[in-house]
């Protein structure tokens, strides 16, 4: 299943719809680096909010999309992550270090909002 | 009780997801928490990968437990895959044969309550994990 990449203004907005596998976020992460070097992008938020499991593969895959974007110059923001899905990650050990995280999707907007308010 | 058992042929990513949501069906239907649904689905995951990036295929059985009165999910794993050398380091965190991709065993281990592993080389691996049902109410 293809994630649906929407731009809005400087941003990429990224919304996962269903449960993920692996060939599918390996194209997200393709696509959301192809797309920031189209549009010239500041940053990108990816909605997790429909994934069901965050296993290693998804979460070594999403610090992946980060760490190449800010390569990039931008910054990614991961929104969303339902609080089962939390706990279970810090059970397994997993981190998201160096990526930022915020509550849903309108929080992440705010922060990158406020963020590039004034280089814009 | 409803005999729930799910077996899932393992042989793609796409099968990843189906072992897990299928288990996690059975977990919620067995009573178990949405907290604890997700942490058995992700130990599913884990596993089911395990066998897709290792083995290339086995199968994932999840059924419901009963034992000394409690209600439990057990998870098993199978495959007739290379097997792992040396079980002990594989359990180990931060070890991985494959490059950067750790066999996420012991992430398993933490996730469940009873975690078995039998595995030689040549011989495949099986995996057998439980968790059992909190019915304890905290006061």
């Amino acid at each position: 299943m293809e994630v649906p990449i929407l731009k809005q203004g400087e941003f990429l907005i990224a919304t996962i719809q269903a449960a993920l596998s692996d060939a599918d976020l390996e194209q997200l992460r393709m696509a959301l680096v192809q797309r920031v070097v189209k549009f010239r992008s500041r940053a990108v938020i990816v909605d997790v909010t429909a994934m069901d499991v965050m296993d290693s593969f998804a979460s070594r895959t999403l610090r992946e999309i980060a760490q190449m974007i800010r390569l990039r110059g931008a910054e990614t923001v991961i929104v969303g992550i339902q609080p089962e899905v939390a706990f279970a990650m810090v059970q397994l050990g997993l981190r998201l270090e160096g990526v930022g995280t915020a509550l849903d999707l309108e929080e992440g907007l705010a922060y990158l909002n406020q963020k590039f308010k004034n280089s814009s | 009780m409803p005999g729930e058992d799910v077996r899932v042929p393992i042989n793609s990513d796409q099968d990843i997801i189906l072992a897990r949501q299928r288990g996690r069906s059975v977990a919620a239907e067995a009573g178990f928490s949405a907290v604890d649904a997700t942490l058995i689905a992700t130990a599913i995951s884990e596993l089911a990968r395990n066998i897709v990036s290792y083995a290339r295929s086995g199968e994932i059985s999840v059924h419901v437990v009963q034992e000394a009165g409690r209600r439990g999910i057990c998870i098993t794993a199978m495959d007739s895959g290379p097997g792992i050398a040396d079980v002990q380091q594989a359990l180990r965190d931060g070890f991985s044969t494959s490059g950067s991709l750790g066999l996420g065993l012991p992430g398993v281990r933490r996730l469940m309550d009873e975690f078995l592993i039998s595995s030689a080389p040549g011989q495949g691996t099986v995996v057998i994990a439980k968790k059992w049902k909190q019915d304890r109410q905290i006061s």
